[in-house]
């Protein structure tokens, strides 16, 4: 492929661009569903182009062409010239790069098993022996399943000299169990919701899931939600599980941090951030056990976020975001870093395929677990009265993340360091440096788990990129609860 | 851009390298291009040109699909092998239809349904948008921006499209269109103010006008004031109404009633809005847009899904139709017969209504009579991250967004810091105290719809935000 992207390196140079990158993207995708015994949806796809990223009379251009024959890629990069130059007309300063080293690199996610290895059949008997044993639990109105696997592969060139071969591979998988009666639809969803748990890995994930194993209770909570009580309205302290807590990680960590929404360039949709520049390192964005990383490195896990090289050929990096409780990084690219005075890029510019413009994404976006050794179980039995809540159910928070209201499918009000009753809707709502400040305990790595969100929406044309979050269950204290249900 | 003839050349091929007892081939894709600006600046200019094939196989009560952009020889027999491999491995499912012929999907007319014809969706001067026109649109944008002393972001998008359909039971459909669209926000200091629209036909978008709208609610609401978080009578754009609206229709549905996951289960015929709401899905209305066929090339028909607040019946794909008259429910949820809603098979979904129309009422208001009408409430431009807080009552939260007035003894008062909301749809659609006539909206977290300005009492804010 690289031959394809070299056509379009020098027609950019001969139509007069200072600088361009050229990406050749093949991915490759298999996702299968049941639903109440039968199979959902069953389909491969495949998707095949490049594109040409340039700069021409300082502003940018991009183009992209399913087409890979050689008047086709050459007619793309042209146009990416002819864009940059129509973009010109309407800008204040020259784009500028931080410098970065061209790198020459192969990269490729560690698995164990090609999860496109493993037959269909075996797929399906899978998804089916989950649903059967949701459906088994008498009150189980509906049942569905799903696995997704994801390959891409990407040759990266640059007229600087870079030259990267890389290939990602992504897994994911997961259950809901829903249970109508009444006037009254619950659900539980098994090990997250709204796709279940997606990471960089091969087949072994599913394998470590124990989907099977857990479907029974799973089915069973469902159903016995609709005999709890409503989750009281008021001030409490909380206990997150580390899936909810990635989630509020995602929307009030990870969104407001994006340096492109800092600088307004996502006012018009995404929005902006409460973070503006002025409060790097003077923010005390948390408590002081709030550590959160930016880490796209593989010794950081195998997130949705872990790559060798992002897509403008800059290397994975580990950027402090929160250390100690205090504001100290944000994610950047190479043409932002300069504003915060950043002479290298932070490494996080990513793109869902090869028809869209890479933009600054969230890589792993860490909330670093407690240092001393702390179960999910001991930090329940050291509450005097709070509330747990598990799996994600609602989301949402305002245009520069601060205000947000979360709710939960399943609550526990905790009584003297017990687990007293299930309660039903829990939901709790806050201001994000105020939630941040709050937190008093965070479970050790034990209880730590990188989870994927493979839906994360950002940018025009809107863009889907997975990320990465690892958290370990924590407390948070005097935080309001029930708003959402309040008449 | 793929041509009807080149698909059918591709369709061809394909038919030849298959072995299944039925194909089915989807054709989707096109020319898109969209200059972003933000600051003042352009700072996002792409384009892009793809198209996709799909094939369904299908082997008595198997099937399943596979996807490619590439229509090489071994391309084709690559997206022919997967789609026959992942459909031979299924279960049988009895569900499943034969393909339909171009007499059943041409649908009906008579009855609660007509058969629809759709005008040309497709215009020459948005096909022909250039880089260099879309940058002279967003100069004049900024512009404005520059007029008001405010700093803008938006898009400027233009696009070309092609949807088709063929099997091997005859059937052909192919639907081409244009798009362009605008989106402006502007801001100040600490307020903002948006716009946005979209049309088949560009000369339909004045980007002046909507950039001055937006410009002049960023000013008005300069310095918001903190009231409390509490009810209040609300007027809601036309923007506002349909990113919430938008949240109800994946309910109006005969998979949703049988898989006992809508809000309309049990409630089919009976009133559970005002009077004043009725409801149509018309891919044929002439602010509507989109493709007159749906996922399996069935007749999208025109459907009256809520009339005078009383919901009367949902839309149904083939199969779901078949399956809800075996059903338990089938004396309990109005017609019940194909509709032409139905995704490309297989899926777990069904179908879907997505042309929504709100019926215009017989004395509408515009947004400056129903604030006159109004002795204190609050004046909503766009909403922004609505997500369903609780399924049957479809409870949303969400929160206020580029434009939040106080509104007092009939005159906005200036701008208001933004507010959280959790509202059911079910009480805001029972509570519209007036209507605008219906237009042509676009927001980010619904399908455009033909949707009025609302005034509706007793709007549910729960908290307020820092700005």
């Amino acid at each position: 492929m690289k031959h394809v992207a070299n056509w379009a390196l020098n027609i950019a140079a001969l139509r007069g661009a200072s600088y361009a990158d050229v990406r050749v993207v093949a991915q490759r995708s298999r996702a299968l569903t049941t639903k109440n015994g039968k199979v959902g949806s069953a389909s491969d796809a495949e998707s095949v182009g490049m594109s040409v990223r340039v700069i021409a009379d300082g502003a940018w251009g991009f183009a992209s062409s399913s087409e890979l024959g050689r008047g086709a890629v050459e007619a793309t990069a042209a146009l990416a010239v002819e864009i940059a130059r129509a973009s010109s007309r309407v800008k204040r300063e020259d784009v500028r790069l931080a410098p970065e080293k061209a790198a020459v690199a192969e990269w490729s996610t560690p698995y164990k098993i090609d999860p496109f290895s493993v037959s269909v059949e075996q797929n399906i008997e899978l998804l089916l022996k989950i649903d059967a044993e949701l459906r088994s639990v008498s009150g189980i109105t509906l049942a569905e399943t799903n696995l997704n696997f994801n390959r891409e592969e990407q040759w990266f060139v640059s007229s600087e000299g870079a030259d990267i071969h890389q290939t990602k591979l992504s897994t994911g998988a997961g259950y809901a169990a829903y249970a109508f009666a009444g006037n009254e639809i619950q659900k539980r969803s098994y090990p997250n919701s709204y796709g279940g748990q997606w990471q960089n890995k091969g087949y072994e994930l599913i394998e470590e899931l124990k989907l099977v194993e857990n479907a029974r209770r799973i089915a069973d909570e469902a159903v016995a939600l609709h005999q709890a009580d409503q989750c009281p309205e008021g001030k409490f302290d909380i206990i997150l599980d580390s899936s909810q807590l990635g989630l509020q990680i995602h929307e009030s960590v990870g969104h407001p941090i994006e340096l492109d929404r800092v600088l307004g360039m996502e006012a018009n949709f995404a929005g902006t951030s409460f973070l503006s520049i002025d409060k790097l390192r003077k923010l005390r964005y948390g408590s002081e056990m709030v550590n959160v990383v930016a880490d796209a490195r593989q010794e950081h896990g195998p997130g949705l976020g872990t790559f060798g090289f992002d897509d403008e050929g800059v290397a994975a990096q580990c950027t402090p975001i929160i250390t100690n409780g205090l504001f100290t990084g944000y994610l950047s690219s190479r043409e932002t870093a300069h504003t915060i005075g950043e002479s290298r890029s932070g490494g996080t510019l990513r793109a869902e395929g090869w028809n869209r413009l890479p933009m600054i994404r969230m890589t792993n976006i860490s909330l670093l677990p407690g240092e001393k050794p702390l179960s999910l179980e001991q930090l329940i039995a050291s509450a005097d009265h709070g509330i747990l809540m598990q799996t994600n159910r609602s989301w949402s928070i305002d245009d520069k993340r601060y205000n947000f209201q979360f709710g939960c499918e399943i609550g526990w009000e905790i009584k003297n360091g017990k687990r007293a009753r299930m309660v039903k809707n829990p939901s709790y709502s806050g201001i994000t440096t105020e939630f941040w400040n709050s937190l008093d305990a965070i479970c050790s790595r034990d209880e730590w788990t990188l989870w994927g969100t493979p839906n994360c929406g950002k940018g025009q044309p809107q863009q889907v990129m997975g990320t990465g979050h690892g958290a370990a269950p924590s407390r948070f204290h005097g935080i309001k609860v029930g708003t959402a249900f309040k008449s | 851009m793929l041509t009807q003839e080149q698909a059918g050349d591709i369709f061809d091929r394909i038919k030849k390298l298959s072995t299944a007892d039925e194909v089915e081939v989807l054709f989707s894709g096109g020319k898109f291009a969209l200059t972003r600006f933000a600051n003042n600046v352009v700072h996002q200019n792409v384009a892009e040109e793809n198209h996709v094939v799909s094939v369904r196989a299908a082997f008595g009560g198997k099937t399943a699909r596979a996807f490619t952009n590439k229509f090489d020889d071994e391309s084709l027999r690559q997206v022919v092998r997967s789609a026959e491999s992942l459909a031979r491995v299924q279960y049988a499912d009895p569900d499943l239809l034969p393909m339909p012929d171009a007499r059943e999907a041409a649908g009906k007319a008579g009855g609660n349904t007509r058969a629809s014809e759709t005008a040309s969706r497709h215009f020459a001067a948005t096909a022909s948008i250039t880089p260099e026109s879309r940058a002279e649109g967003v100069k004049k944008i900024v512009g404005v921006a520059q007029r008001h002393k405010l700093s803008t972001a938006g898009v400027f998008s233009s696009a070309e499209s092609i949807d088709g359909i063929f099997n091997t039971r005859g059937l052909t459909r192919w639907h081409t269109q244009t798009m362009a669209e605008i989106s402006i926000t502007m801001l100040g200091t600490d307020s903002s103010g948006w716009q946005k629209a979209n049309s088949p036909y560009v000369a339909n978008l004045d980007a002046l006008a909507l950039a001055e709208v937006a410009a002049q609610k960023a000013a008005d609401s300069a310095h918001p004031r903190e009231i409390p978080a509490e009810k209040y009578t609300v007027i809601l754009e036309p923007a506002a109404v349909l990113d919430m609206v938008g949240f109800m229709f994946w309910d109006y549905s005969g998979m949703a009633i049988l898989d006992q996951r809508s809000f309309l289960n049990g409630r089919i015929g009976t009133k559970l809005f005002g009077d004043n709401i009725s409801i149509w899905d018309d891919v044929a209305h002439p602010l509507q847009t989109g493709s007159p066929f749906d996922g399996e090339g069935m007749r999208r028909q025109r459907v009256g899904l809520v009339e005078n607040g009383v919901v009367k019946r949902v839309v149904y794909a083939r199969a779901t139709a078949e399956r809800m008259k075996r059903s338990e429910y089938k004396d309990k949820v109005g017609p019940v017969e194909a509709t032409g809603h139905g995704f490309p098979l297989p899926n777990e979904m069904g179908e879907m209504p997505l042309n929504i129309v709100f019926a215009p009422v017989g004395d509408p208001q515009s947004v400056d009579q129903m604030i006159a009408s109004t002795e204190r409430g609050v004046l909503v431009t766009r909403l922004w991250y609505i997500r369903e807080v609780e399924p049957f009552e479809k409870m949303l939260t969400g929160m206020t967004r580029d434009g939040t007035f106080y509104v007092e003894n009939g005159r906005v008062q200036g701008g208001v810091r933004n507010f959280r909301f959790n509202e059911s749809l079910i009480h805001m659609l029972s509570n519209v105290e007036a209507m605008s006539v219906p237009v042509r909206s676009c927001g980010e977290e619904s399908l455009d719809m033909v949707v009025p300005a609302m005034k509706v009492k007793d709007f549910n804010f729960t908290e307020v935000t820092k700005f």
